[in-house]
């Protein structure tokens, strides 16, 4: 076993045990600070994939933005005051669905074999990465601002509530 | 060099633990977080591609970019949405937002 692979399992285990903390942790509170260590982690995930510039945005905007957001969204509804659980009657239900999942995608992993597959991970500079999105990629990029900037709007216009309210 | 079976055995992994809490959480802010879990999978899945079968054309690197940007445009909506529902309703359990059940 290389050290690349400790490495590996190391960082996979942590995001995991992350996982598990966000989907069964009965505080709200700790399943939220379980997601920023499961999304930091796969951060550590896209680095040994040598996508740097991925791991860098991971860490900017779901370890900045999208965790504060929603630490933000618990404050404001108050989840952890109320005094039904946090899990529903189905739950039986979805461990079973989760479960059958994860073995078929996991069958049909092992026994599927990867056509040309290379034997050394290339390295994307960042430069190629933004010539990318500048020439081929250049419509949807236009329209992913688009769609960020509607759903700013949207966003304020929802949570700012009625005249008068 | 690590096996690509295991970038997407942690993926599929990390997909079902997701599922299971978009389907077993009551609280609309818990399904987002689980929400957020499963496009973490995909955006795995997609560079581990990317970077493993074509390494020349990066498609599945700029479709993480995109994946990434997305996700913030709906978790900025759908938290409005919760703010919104708790305003209404005074929860934010998702069994009780039940007006449009028929």
């Amino acid at each position: 076993m290389t050290w690349e692979e400790v490495i590996f399992f190391v960082i996979a285990g942590v995001t995991v045990i992350g996982s598990f903390g966000v989907v069964f942790a009965r505080n709200v509170v700790h399943s939220a600070l379980f997601l920023i260590l499961s999304l930091l982690s796969v951060a550590g995930i896209f680095v040994l994939l040598a996508a740097d510039f991925l791991a860098i945005v991971q860490v900017l905007i779901y370890g900045g933005a999208v965790t504060i957001l929603i630490l933000f969204a618990m404050m404001l509804t108050r989840v952890r005051d109320l005094p039904s659980p946090s899990d529903g009657p189905q739950k039986p239900i979805a461990l079973i669905a989760a479960i059958a999942f994860a073995v078929t995608s996991i069958a049909a992993i092992a026994s599927t074999e990867f056509p040309n597959e290379s034997d050394k991970i290339n390295v994307v500079s960042f430069e190629d990465i933004g010539t990318a999105l500048f020439t081929t990629w250049a419509v949807p990029f236009e329209i992913a601002s688009l769609v960020l900037m509607v759903a700013l709007l949207g966003a304020i216009i929802l949570a700012r509530g009625e005249e008068g309210e | 060099m690590i096996p690509i079976n295991d970038f997407l055995i942690l993926s599929s992994i990390l997909f079902a633990l997701g599922m299971y809490g978009v389907l077993a959480r009551r609280s609309a802010v818990l399904i987002l977080m689980s929400v957020e879990l499963m496009l973490q999978a995909v955006s795995i899945n997609f560079i581990t591609f990317a970077v493993y079968l074509s390494p020349e054309t990066f498609t599945g690197l700029i479709f993480a970019v995109f994946v990434i940007t997305i996700a913030a445009a709906e978790v900025g909506l759908a938290l409005a949405i919760v703010l919104r529902l708790y305003r209404n309703k005074a929860t934010s359990n998702v069994d009780e937002a039940d007006i449009m059940k028929w």
